[in-house]
């Protein structure tokens, strides 16, 4: 009898419990993450390994000698280019090595940290928000487990990434302080992006809120820095608020310091702290703040057509519209100083197209246009929003409440492009400000919000990729994506990379013309115009076609 | 009596034109997965049908393709005498349907996602249903959704399907993650569906949901029918469960034919009996002076072993194994 109420001791096949502390399972979370993640951080240093030695290639190529590089130096006073690439050091003597610091440093660090704001918020918020933490906490791990295994997780793909770097930089014959600290500084400025990220991901219950937050930051880094570096070439006080500033302020290639990493390390040990201390106060699963009761049925706006479209896509959209437009009123306003720079030097056509003769002008075209890739990728994520809501199995739900295929994925269509038609004019406008604040003429206002309207077909036609590919299969929507990105590359780096006009051209952005310095060219734009209503059409058609994901 | 022979005659009982459903040799391949596999179905107007099966079994696929969500790869689905995958519209309009996991937009309320899901009614006797409805259910309208337990995601799903006044109601195992009086106040509202004439066509892996419940019943596995027709000719191919006592010999009825699994624990007895066999059965246990006697009815339980029981019994073999 009394063996039978003994306390089982004997029997199990387990080990003895062990101590619980914060970390406990941390090994194999950080297993388990690394197993989520590996594809895309094997993708993610692959692309830098062979990236960065070919854009080395491509520059060893295009300036071959000590004149070349003179002559691209002096572009470096031209504060648009300054603002594109990094802070102006090597003022004596502008070596190769300097010119790749200079030009392709920034295009290393804004990847990085691209990559860790993904790769942070699909560990955290984007766990937590699909329930999967709740699984993972009611196991044997610590409190603190996850979000470390994360952090982990994230730092390892920022090592593999730094080690490609330095890895190509050597390849390439870069000297190995320099590499070494390129490789490093790109390391750290990911972490920074990935702390900042911990923090972002505190404050809302969605992940894609959480990533919009810490990418909107990056490019509020990016325009600190690049303000910043304007004011003062090799950097003013305003730069050294921006992260990206602080890899860069390293002087990589042509007088090398480490101690701005510091900064880099102290901010990443802040910011993971704040993040701690952040969720502490917090349940799993909640946010910051505690929802608050909303309303008990919907309004008429809600159930008109489009209206759930309205209320999923618009959101977004407001923040990065308000964002996107002080960039533009920023930008703007750098028009005019312009003009005394550049005046006396031709060759600045090979870094950006601007024209001699009208240097503010070309130059607001310019702006305009690197601008516009802002809606370009919303109403390509806007329009992908739909397969979200398929695989989630919410569009089979407002299927079944009576609306067709179609309909629904055109309302929707229009819906986001008439948010994101709205938005572009709203850029135009906030250029025009800019320069109207710079030069005293109330003419670019209305010039500038008319040139906007001439990018209005190719936004829609990148709309309609996304549409047409969303139609045909759920799984070719990636290549809207890719669209994006080098429609991207060739805005800002085109020029500068050298690339032939058969690439440039793959981007429909490039088919716009640079208004308003440029001529109007009415047949592109109707072409493109065309295209995006054939392109819609073929989506429709097609998704009438399909099954839809399971939900 | 065969279970194909029940299967046909109901068949045949119900013409397409009183049927609301009709499936027949219904196949859907995904890449090499055969979800279905020459399925048939037919729902009767004013009836509520159960459609039962394990996981996996293809129920979800099944109402998707009524929905017209999925294609068919071969075969043919009518649904209220419609083609779902041409007249996906005009059936939606007189359909009302029930996810088994309801996935809700995050950052609508209960009440917004219920009016977005119910758009095409209006009118006041539909603002009193759903009102009524909610507070059956005893839902809170103003709540994110996100803040909602998969309970209640799921009543704002019931709520908006059957605040719908509507001739179809489709349910994908409706009552999962309901508590126990939630899933009584469903069965209530089910049958008020059917009193008041609509037709329910109602998934479930849950035998005693559809016992209660359903009128006929279809068995799926393996993405084909294997059985269907009503409760009471479903149950003349199972066993009933008799528990007796008596101090007699069991000896006669061990030698009963239809008598099976007989266990004797002193004066009590315990066996099975096929329900064909059950006439035969009575006048024995008369003869052996029984004092107490139970006869359980068979359980949809029976149904399904006499379909997966080997599988079951593998499936749990197998469990077992890994456990130890
Ligand atoms: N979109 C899909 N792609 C591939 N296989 C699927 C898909 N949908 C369902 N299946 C498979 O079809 C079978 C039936 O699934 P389902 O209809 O969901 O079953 P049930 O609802 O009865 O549990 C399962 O084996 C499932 O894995
Ligand atoms: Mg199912």
């Amino acid at each position: 009898m009394s063996t039978s109420i003994r306390p089982p001791s004997r029997h199990t096949h387990r080990a003895d419990p062990v101590a619980a502390s914060p970390l406990t399972g941390l090994g194999s979370l950080v297993r388990l993450y690394g197993r989520i993640s590996r594809r895309a951080i094997i993708v993610w240093t692959l692309a830098v390994l062979v990236l960065v030695p070919a854009s080395i290639l491509a520059m060893e190529e295009a300036y071959p000698d000590q004149g070349a590089l003179d002559a691209r130096a002096m572009l470096l006073d031209n504060p648009s280019a300054v603002m594109m690439t990094g802070p102006y050091f090597a003022t004596e003597h502008y070596t190769f090595w300097a010119m790749v610091a200079n030009e392709l440093f920034l295009y290393i660090l804004i990847p990085a940290a691209i990559m860790s704001v993904l790769l942070t918020v699909r560990h955290t918020r984007g766990e937590e928000e699909a329930g999967r933490l709740e699984l993972i906490r009611a196991l044997p791990a610590g409190r603190l487990a996850p979000a470390v295994a994360a952090l982990i997780v994230v730092s390892l793909a920022n090592l593999a990434l730094g080690a490609a770097i330095t890895a190509g930089t050597l390849v390439m014959g870069g000297e190995i302080a320099g590499s070494l600290a390129l490789g490093l500084a790109t390391a750290l400025t990911g972490m920074v992006f990935a702390s900042l990220t911990a923090v972002a991901a505190q404050f809302t219950e969605h992940a894609g809120t959480a990533s919009g937050m810490a990418l909107g930051l990056l490019a509020l880094a990016f325009m600190v820095r690049g303000v910043g570096d304007v004011i003062d070439r090799q950097g003013s006080w305003l730069s050294w608020f921006s992260p990206l500033a602080w890899a860069q302020q390293t002087r990589v290639f042509v007088d090398l310091r480490w101690w701005p990493l510091l900064v880099s390390l102290a901010a990443v040990i802040a910011l993971l702290v704040l993040a701690g201390a952040l969720s502490h106060r917090r349940d799993v699963g909640a946010g910051l703040r505690a929802a608050s009761a909303g309303p008990r049925s919907a309004s008429p706006a809600l159930l008109a057509r489009g209206g759930l479209a309205r209320r999923l896509v618009t959101g977004s959209m407001l923040a990065w519209g308000i964002g996107l437009f002080l960039f533009a009123l920023a930008f703007g306003s750098l028009a005019s100083s312009l003009t005394d720079f550049i005046e006396e030097m031709p060759a600045i056509g090979e870094f950006a197209p601007i024209a001699m003769d009208d240097v503010t002008g070309s130059f607001s075209a310019f702006v305009l246009m690197m601008l516009t890739t802002g809606p370009v990728a919303l109403i390509v994520s806007g329009v992908l929003r739909m397969r979200t809501e398929e695989f989630a199995g919410r569009l089979a739900g407002a299927l079944v409440a009576g609306t067709s295929r179609v309909r629904l994925a055109l309302m929707w269509f229009l819906v986001v492009l008439l948010e994101t038609a709205l938005m572009q004019v709203l850029l135009g406008l906030g250029v025009g400000l800019g320069v109207w604040a710079a030069t005293d003429d109330t003419a670019w206002i209305g010039d500038m919000t008319a040139a906007a309207l001439a990018y209005l077909p190719a936004i829609a036609l990148y709309g309609a990729v996304a549409l047409a590919l969303y139609g045909l299969n759920l799984r070719l929507t990636s290549v809207a994506w890719a669209l994006v990105v080098y429609t991207a590359l060739i805005t800002f780096l085109g020029d500068l990379l050298g690339l032939p006009d058969g690439a440039k051209d793959v981007s429909p952005l490039n088919h716009v013309p640079l208004l308003p310095s440029a001529e109007f060219e009415g047949v592109p734009l109707l072409v493109m115009g065309v295209g995006a209503v054939v392109l819609v059409v073929v989506g429709l058609a097609a998704l009438r076609r399909r099954d839809l994901a399971a939900g | 009596m065969t279970a194909t022979d029940t299967a046909d005659t109901t068949g045949s009982a119900s013409t397409t034109s009183d049927a609301a459903v009709v499936v027949r040799s219904l196949t859907k391949t995904f890449g090499t997965t055969r979800a279905l596999d020459g399925f048939d179905l037919t729902v009767p107007r004013g009836q509520v049908t159960g459609f039962l099966g394990p996981n996996g079994a293809g129920k979800s696929t099944a109402i998707r393709v009524l929905l017209g969500l999925l294609r068919a790869s071969s075969g043919s689905a009518e649904v209220l005498g419609m083609d779902p995958w041409s007249h996906a519209v005009q059936i939606h309009q007189r359909l009302a349907y029930v996810p088994g996991d309801t996935n809700l937009w995050p950052n609508l309320t209960g009440g917004e996602a219920i009016d977005v899901l119910t758009r095409g009614e209006k009118g006041a006797a539909h603002r009193r249903r759903r009102g009524e409805l909610i507070e059956r259910f005893e839902l809170d309208p103003r709540k994110r959704s996100r803040t909602y337990s998969k309970g209640n995601r799921q009543k704002v799903s019931l709520v908006a399907a059957l605040s719908r006044d509507v001739d179809l109601y489709i349910m994908d195992e409706p009552t999962s993650g309901l508590d126990p009086l939630m899933e009584a106040i469903f069965t209530d509202e089910v049958a008020r569906l059917r009193a008041d004439g609509r037709t329910v066509l109602l998934s479930s892996h849950i035998l005693a949901e559809v016992e209660k419940l359903c009128d006929t019943v279809t068995i799926i596995r393996a993405g084909k029918d294997v059985e269907s027709g009503t409760l009471v000719q479903l149950r003349h191919l199972t066993r009933s469960t008799v528990a007796a006592t008596s101090s007699a010999d069991p000896a006669p009825l061990a030698a009963l034919d239809g008598v099976h699994d007989l266990v004797i624990d002193g004066d009590r007895l315990r066996f099975d009996v096929d329900d064909a066999a059950l006439h035969d059965v009575l006048p024995v246990l008369t003869r052996m002076g029984v004092t107490a006697l139970t006869i359980t009815p068979p359980s949809l339980e029976d149904l399904f072993l006499r379909h997966y029981g080997d599988d079951l019994a593998a499936g749990s073999r197998s469990a077992g194994a890994e456990d130890s």
